[in-house]
């Protein structure tokens, strides 16, 4: 695509400035924060939809915060894919953001401890939309020092939403992500350090189109991308992210599986998509994917408890994420397309696949695979939303899933990487089997001996489902964000 | 025109729309859902009625959406699409109201007719197909939709049979996905109304077009049942006799042997598939199929497995009629697509009726069930007389032309020996049933007997559907020569499509 | 062969503290020691980063500075949360510990 000049829109601040002001907001009034942060998340997602669109249409923009030039200054840019992520986060976080209004209630409805719940409410609202915030200004920023703070914020609201349910398991799942991500920010902090000494600049554009593999900026990139990986839980890293995303509450799951993982992911596409490292070491991310294909959908196989199969299923995902490197050498831009196709698909198919999850939890009082067959009758909304995600999960027809599997497979063909190809295929044959386990259960025709009352409000069950049906849809209108991530 | 581009999206939502409904309906709202069924039914059929007209009269239907950069949906009505989309059509209707009363006390009845009416919307869809693409969009989410009408019953018998069908469906699913990728890096999109597409890859990619061919048949085989593909279908007929004749007549085993005729004669072509040296394997394939699916359909004792066997053999006539390579042997094979799925669906309504009403699965246990329901049993002769081949039947029809193209084609003579043999074989599996039924004492109580409804054998609902398609299926072998019937059809399909 | 220079000598030796707290953030097991850890690399990392604005020329590069600043105050807070975090795991031990003796099931 031709690239009409950049130009500088102020649409950029709005996605980052509009959910901090709701954190802050919501924070400072207890009493108000659901539906302060409902309004805020609404407010978010289309402004993060309105810059999306802006960028469509316009071409690609930057904004220099305050009106202060780099290098003090900060600035932001919005291309294609950073806009795309943009879209991403305002579609699932507002999905999200409604199942979490419901979920609170019906937590606090069934439950004895009133001031716990409510106390875990308010601070949900603010951490999540500060996590928002985070997100946003990461997937805008153009300053790689800016990048670091907000790869920071990104980790301590992200471990503060982990620790919220205050069981045991989830604090120790939370201490261990927090130690991981201090390393990986510590990690990318040092490449920073080290792209500045080689480059004189913290500007992303700038360093990426004059990057050359000296030794000093070899070692920036590699300590940026271990940091990288080891925030996005790639192979072999992945040890922290099922315990912190199992148990985590189930809105909670759903962001951290559904939009944090692609923070971190985002950025490291942003290293690494020039030609020059893809053909110097891109083998290295697309051989530890690969594995964490086979690893993942291996352990997703194997669990007993609905939640973590589905986190386990995020690491293989995860692995398709990295696998697929080696295709951006193509220059037609297939290769770009699957693997953010596969992105955007995956984030509203897992994040539906959460929030089902969650409300199964809520109404059966476990996740045990086994013990689930029946639930169809009880929750039939959200069994359904379940079942269409698997979709996407599996790679099938009609789904967003469907189309990135297309976009990997025919790309890899068209390059002769006939080894990824079949990865792929395998992992796809893999996923069915896993996904499999879970779907026979929820859509088993069972009879429940006993009906429970039900627990779970309708807006719980049709946020899943929208979220699924979404992620249906991008099986069919895949031009349209493929057009958008070509802005550039 | 613009109706002419929303007629094929009507003719899929006709189905859809009402099965997305129903699934919304109380389990109790019983009017309701039989309603909304029959109206979708009867829609579609005035639909698809017009179109049928239209194509007659040379108009041409077509919808697309643009999927990918250079990759469309295309949905497009030919006459061979024309072909299948009847019959589907009109054994959903009969289908739908033998389920009504077939399920009259079932538990889920909404979800079963709601996943009935989709499966029928994503049959619909492949036979509309226009691209490969499109055929490979709806081949697989017919896997998906059906398997909750395989498992239907819950038991774990059911659970087990749906399980090895997603097994040898999702891996049949993958293989056609490989090589429909494949074939798409190749020659681009591959559209069904330019055959030849593929001819300029001759010289280049001789090995890889014959590898594909292999991928491609793989995964239609896997849903047509060929041997050794065919292990779920005797599985799957532990669900209840509607989804067992949506599985054997309307869409699944259907649609398989309609990716056959496809990928032969649209993808391929066949003077591009005998150059290949392809068809030989098929014939092989389908033969093989033939008489392995009669020996085993002899061998069992139940009787909706001894039908399923039956089917794993009578379809494969298809894909020998398609192999065989010319007019008169393709047009055999085409007719046999709808004169089968008339047959079948009949047998299975019969075996539906016996199971249901007098609760007997084996056929040792059937002596003497002609006296106690005749109609049925009418019924069932009539369609198994048309199974074996007996002249004027439908099946007769399908199997003259069959032997007709193989005498005509060299090197083939030896192929009527087969159909011979096939015959001999579905007479030695039907006619005992059929002899014992009628001629045989009864020898103990039935296991049960749920009684006359009224005037009727059991309940009317049960009793008309396999009455008339039994009919339906004497008429066009009877009038297979006039303008109406499929033969004709299919005479005009291949004169323009395929023909010399 | 040159003197090391005093910039080569800071950035060494913070690049030196950076290794160390990672030894001992993968080394020690109990969770303070590790918080610590985290904050020698960070310290490290600053004290890299000024090098750097000190090393370029006579003039002093302001921008590394003011990372450094902006730096210590994330580090600060990211401490903040790690130790809080720590407490309520501990807090979480002893409850699980003392239910577990209270059970007699204790095994050790």
């Amino acid at each position: 695509m031709t690239n009409p000049a950049l130009h500088s829109s102020a649409w950029l601040i709005w996605p980052v400035a509009a959910p901090l002001t709701g954190a802050l907001l919501t924070f400072l009034f207890k009493d108000h924060s659901r539906r302060l942060g409902l309004f805020f998340a609404a407010l978010s997602s289309g402004l993060g939809t309105a810059l999306a669109w802006q960028i469509l249409g316009h071409g690609p923009a930057h904004y220099a915060l305050g009106g202060w030039q780099p290098p003090l200054g900060i600035a932001l840019r919005a291309d294609g894919p950073a806009a795309l992520m943009v879209m991403m986060t305002a579609i699932t976080g507002l999905a999200v953001s409604i199942y979490s209004g419901g979920y609170f209630q019906s937590r606090r409805r069934n439950s004895k401890h009133h001031a716990l719940h409510s106390a875990q409410e308010h601070a949900f609202w603010s951490l999540w939309l500060l996590l928002w915030a985070a997100l946003n200004g990461l997937f805008l920023s153009n300053d790689i020092f800016n990048i670091y703070v907000s790869l920071e914020l990104v980790t301590l609201s992200s471990v503060g939403l982990t620790a919220l349910s205050g069981k045991p398991p989830s604090l120790v799942a939370a201490m261990r992500y927090l130690l991981v991500s201090l390393l990986g920010s510590l990690s990318f902090l040092l490449g920073v350090g080290f792209f500045y000494k080689a480059y004189g600049t913290l500007a992303l554009t700038a360093i990426i189109n004059s990057l050359s593999l000296s030794p000093p900026t070899s070692m920036a990139l590699a300590l940026i991308s271990i940091g990288l990986l080891l925030k996005s839980a790639l192979f072999p890293f992945h040890f922290w992210l099922p315990p912190a995303h199992a148990n985590a509450l189930t809105p909670v799951s759903a962001i951290l599986s559904g939009l944090v993982i692609k923070g971190s992911w985002y950025l490291f596409y942003r290293f690494w998509h020039v030609e020059l490292i893809f053909t110097a070491v891109g083998l290295v991310p697309a051989i530890l994917g690969g594995a964490a294909i086979i690893w993942g959908a291996w352990q997703a196989f194997a669990q007993q408890r609905l939640k973590m199969l589905v986190a386990y299923s995020t690491v293989a995902q995860i692995g398709y994420l990295f696998v697929a490197f080696p295709l951006l050498a193509e220059t037609s831009g297939q290769g770009h397309g699957a693997l953010f196709y596969f992105a955007i698909s995956h984030s509203c198919a897992k994040g539906a696949m959460f929030l089902a999850a969650g409300t199964f939890f809520l109404q059966m009082g476990h996740d045990r695979i086994r013990d689930l067959a029946g639930v169809r009758q009880l929750l039939p909304v959200s069994s359904f939303a379940f079942g269409l995600a698997a979709l996407t999960i599996m790679g099938l027809p009609p789904s967003g899933g469907f189309i990135a599997k297309y976009l990997y497979i025919n790309t890899a063909i068209n390059q002769g990487l006939w080894w990824l190809a079949l990865l792929i295929l395998l992992g796809s044959g893999l996923s069915a089997a896993y996904i499999f386990r879970a779907v026979s259960a929820i859509l088993s025709p069972q009879l429940l001996r006993i009906r429970p009352a039900l627990v779970v409000s309708a807006s719980m069950q049709w946020s899943a489902l929208t979220l699924a049906l979404i992620s249906l849809l991008l099986g069919i209108i895949a031009p349209l964000p493929l057009a958008l991530l070509e802005v550039s | 025109m613009i109706w002419q581009n929303w007629l094929l999206i009507m003719i899929l939502l006709s189905s859809l729309v009402p099965g997305l409904i129903i699934f919304t309906l109380a389990e109790s709202n019983r009017a309701w859902r039989t309603t909304l069924n029959l109206l979708g039914a009867t829609m579609k059929m005035v639909l698809v009625l017009v179109m049928i007209i239209g194509i007659s009269q040379g108009h041409s239907f077509a919808a697309h959406l643009s999927l990918l950069p250079g990759l469309e949906l295309v949905l497009r009505a030919d006459p061979l699409s024309a072909l299948f989309v009847a019959l589907s059509t009109l054994l959903w209707l009969f289908t739908t109201i033998y389920a009504v009363a077939y399920l009259e006390d079932a538990p889920n009845r909404s979800h079963f007719f709601g996943y009935f009416s989709i499966c029928v919307s994503v049959t619909i869809g492949i036979a509309l197909a226009g691209n490969l693409l499109t055929f490979l969009f709806f081949f697989e989410m017919l896997t998906l939709t059906t398997y909750p009408l395989v498992i239907h019953r819950g038991t774990a018998e059911a659970m087990a049979a749906g399980r090895l069908y997603l097994l040898y469906s999702l891996s049949g699913g993958l293989l056609l996905f490989v090589g429909v990728v494949w074939l798409h890096v190749l020659a681009g999109q591959i559209d069904f109304s330019r055959p030849g597409l593929l001819v300029p890859l001759l010289v280049q990619h001789r090995q890889s077009l014959i590898l594909i061919f292999f991928l491609l048949m793989a995964g239609v085989g896997v849903k047509a049942a060929l041997v050794p593909l065919h292990g779920w279908l005797p599985r799957a007929m532990v669900a209840p006799a509607p989804v067992s004749a949506l599985l054997h007549a309307v869409a699944v085993v259907k649609a398989g042997a309609f990716g056959i005729m496809r990928i032969v004669l649209d993808v391929y072509g066949l003077p591009l598939s005998r150059e290949l040296g392809l068809l030989m394997p098929l014939t092989l394939a389908a033969t093989l199929t033939i008489i392995y699916g009669s020996l085993l359909a002899i061998r069992q004792d139940n009787l909706k497995r001894r039908l399923a066997y039956s089917t794993v053999s009578q379809v494969s006539y298809i894909a020998l009629g398609i192999s065989i390579g010319n007019p008169l042997a393709i047009m055999g094979g085409m007719v046999h697509l709808v004169h089968q799925g008339i047959m079948k669906i009949t047998l299975f309504f019969c075996a539906g009726n016996i199971a249901e009403t007098l609760g007997l699965h084996n056929i040792s246990r059937m002596n003497g069930v002609g006296r106690r329901l005749p109609l049925t049993m009418a019924a069932f002769t009539l369609a198994a007389m048309g199974m074996i081949g007996l002249p004027p039947m439908a099946g007769f029809v399908s199997k003259w032309y069959l032997g007709l193209g193989a005498i005509e084609q060299p090197g083939h003579g030896w192929l009527l020996v087969v159909l011979v043999l096939s015959s001999l074989l579905n007479a030695a599996y039907f006619l005992p049933i059929i002899y014992g039924a009628w001629f045989r004492k009864q020898e103990e109580a039935w296991p049960e007997d749920s009684g006359r409804k009224g005037n009727w054998e059991c309940h009317w609902m049960l009793v008309v559907p396999p009455l008339i398609t039994a009919v339906v299926s004497l008429l066009v072998g009877l009038l297979a020569n006039s303008n109406l019937s499929p033969l004709a059809w299919v005479r005009f399909i291949v004169s323009t499509r395929y023909g010399p | 062969m040159t003197m090391l220079s005093p910039s080569l000598i800071y950035g060494l030796t913070g690049l030196l503290l950076f290794v160390m707290g990672l030894a001992g953030l993968l080394g020690c097991a109990e969770l303070l020691r590790k918080i610590l850890a985290t904050n020698i690399m960070a310290s490290g990392i600053f004290l890299f980063l000024i090098t750097i604005a000190h090393g370029s020329g006579t003039l002093i590069d302001p921008v590394p500075q003011a990372m450094v600043l902006t730096g210590i105050v994330v580090s600060v807070s990211s401490t903040a949360v790690a130790l809080a975090l720590a407490c309520h795991v501990q807090e979480a031990a002893r409850r699980h510990d003392l239910l577990q003796k209270k059970r007699g099931t204790v095994r050790r």
